[in-house]
């Protein structure tokens, strides 16, 4: 459980987050969505620390993120970042980076490490391209090999910002079908989504935000059906209920 | 590791046998398990062929380390002490030094530490709050280069003191190395390559991109200084005895990339002995090549290097 309250946070001394308060429960998909520009990342970004806050705090599990270290955060709260480098190491380097947080100096790999990785990889089905470079891989591949790092970083919480963005619509899918499994296991699964059709689909939390604020939080069907929706996105959403599930349909 | 290990002994024996007077292994091996004694061989041996080879070492050593971590703190192949302005720096600082009488061995190092230091941050800060691409910060260095250079001109032209066997100096090389200066300079660079190495898995998860490095829980503004400020200590210590030999710290990073891959924990150690292979085989091309006439290390360097700098250009503009 993750609990963010008056968080307030500026760039280049123009507050860009306005006092938001949100909550992302525990062993869930929370799924922050709102327009471009409407702060999400910034909120994730505070959340791991990686821009600094004004005011307000974030908590996991009661215990204030300021109070920890970056390396005690990095124990708890594993991120995806939106822009995903390519570096130019194989796979099995690149999760192996997971397992950092844990690492003291001299920073020697102990045989527990080497096999978290091996069960990530082989959770994500990408054992048998443990020793490619990263170069090689396909956009799918690449992000599972995040998703893989993100887990030998053995966190209760785990950040994606726009996971699935570059990704066709069946892997897509294959990810958040991962993060279902994973928030099963009992993570705090947050991320970022545009699409709405995956978040009716997969999320069991949801968060609009608008203009620095949110504007409307609570289930998936609730919040795509809210007036707040309408006013972020200039749209209007009609549902058609489908033997598959509820579908979210765009209408102006 | 083991063919560049090879490599490095092989140029090293090499080395300390060729020269004016030939000498053979088994003269060698007599005159070294001997110690330093009065025989011409002994002399040789002791104090003109073993201080320049292991200056050969330490400096290609130094020098290659740096330029391996520069170029993975600023994510930039292009990148390396020569290019921006930490060698000028040292030998500004080195030349300083000389001009107002200072010539102990530890001031001198301690100078061409602070010198590299100096030229380090004046360009990556600069480079920063400009928020400056890969190329401006290449640019920045070759203006600092510049700037720096035409001091230490002026301080040679005003105190010829200073010029310290100044051909050699500014182009580097190896022909007066004196153990005295190297002694300081070479505890420096085994230590900083020492340290380095114990400090790979941060240089990697750098590389990951400030946010992942970050949120991984490392301290990317300390681990960077303190990278930059190792890289400016080799190539500081390196150019204080050597003087401003270029291009090893940037062919070499990129050829041991190509062989050894790009992991920092192999990547470290194979520059390291790449980089001191690489200079012993250039200063022993510079004393053969026109015996008796004997050209410094550093102009062999810049003709293997110059080219090999426009090759890499063109490759890279073809990647794009």
């Amino acid at each position: 459980m993750v609990e963010i309250r008056d968080l307030r946070v500026s760039y280049e001394g123009e507050e860009v987050l306005h006092g938001m308060d949100a909550h992302f429960p525990k062993g869930k998909i929370s799924v922050i969505i709102g327009p471009n520009g409407s702060g999400k990342s910034t909120t994730i970004k505070a959340m791991m620390r990686l821009v600094a806050s004004d005011s307000g705090s974030v908590e996991i599990d009661g215990e204030p993120v300021s109070s920890l270290s970056q390396t005690e955060l990095a124990r708890k709260m594993a991120y995806i970042p939106q822009g995903r480098n390519v570096p130019d190491i194989t796979v099995n380097r690149m999760v192996m980076h997971g397992r950092f947080p844990y690492l003291s100096y001299p920073r020697r790999y102990r045989p527990e490490d080497h096999e978290m990785v091996r069960k990530a990889l082989e959770w994500v089905g990408l054992t048998d391209l443990a020793h490619k470079k990263m170069s090689q891989l396909s956009g799918g591949q690449r992000q599972k090999v995040y998703l893989a790092m993100t887990l030998a970083q053995d966190t209760g919480v785990i950040l994606m910002d726009e996971p699935t963005t570059y990704l066709d619509i069946r892997n897509q899918f294959e990810l958040l079908d991962r993060a279902r499994l994973l928030a099963k296991e009992g993570k705090t699964v947050i991320m970022i989504l545009h699409d709405l059709e995956s978040v009716l689909r997969y999320a069991d939390h949801v968060v609009l935000m608008d203009s620095g604020s949110v504007t409307a939080s609570g289930t998936a069907s609730e919040v795509l059906a809210s007036e707040a929706l309408k006013k972020a996105f200039g749209i209007e959403l009609s549902f058609i209920e489908t033997e598959d599930g509820v579908h979210c349909f765009v209408k102006r | 590791m083991v063919g560049g290990l090879v490599f490095l002994i092989v140029t090293a024996i090499l080395n300390v046998c060729l020269g004016a007077s030939g000498l053979s292994l088994s003269d060698i091996w007599k005159a070294l398990i001997s110690g330093p004694g009065t025989s011409a061989t002994s002399r040789i041996l002791w104090y003109a062929r073993l201080p320049r080879i292991l200056a050969c070492i330490l400096a290609g050593a130094g020098l290659a380390v740096s330029g391996a971590v520069i170029q993975k703190v600023l994510a930039n192949s292009l990148a390396s002490p020569g290019i921006i302005g930490v060698n000028a720096g040292a030998g500004l600082a080195v030349s300083a030094c000389c001009a107002f009488g200072l010539y102990s061995a530890w001031a001198i190092a301690g100078a061409s530490f602070a010198g590299a230091m100096l030229a380090t941050f004046l360009v990556v800060t600069v480079g920063r709050r400009s928020h400056a691409s890969r190329t401006t910060v290449v640019l920045g260095g070759v203006a600092v280069t510049a700037c720096l250079n035409a001091i230490t001109e002026t301080i040679i032209t005003m105190v010829p003191d200073a010029a310290l066997a100044s051909i050699d100096f500014r182009v580097g090389g190896f022909s007066s190395v004196n153990q005295g200066r190297l002694i300081p300079a070479g505890i420096l660079i085994v230590a900083g390559i020492l340290v380095v190495c114990t400090l790979t898995n941060e240089l990697d998860v750098l590389s990951l991109g400030d946010d992942t490095a970050r949120s991984l829980g490392l301290n990317v503004a300390a681990v960077r200084n303190g990278m930059l400020t190792l890289a400016a200590l080799l190539a500081g210590a390196s150019v204080s005895f050597a003087g401003i030999l270029g291009f090893v710290g940037l062919i070499v990073p990129h050829i041991s990339r190509k062989i050894i891959g790009n992991d920092s924990g192999k990547l470290i150690p194979f520059c390291a002995i790449a980089g001191a292979g690489f200079v012993s085989l250039c200063d022993l091309l510079a004393r053969m090549l026109f015996a008796p006439f004997e050209l410094s290390t550093g102009i062999i360097l810049s003709f293997l290097g110059g080219p090999f700098f426009i090759w890499l250009l063109r490759r890279r503009k073809e990647d794009n």
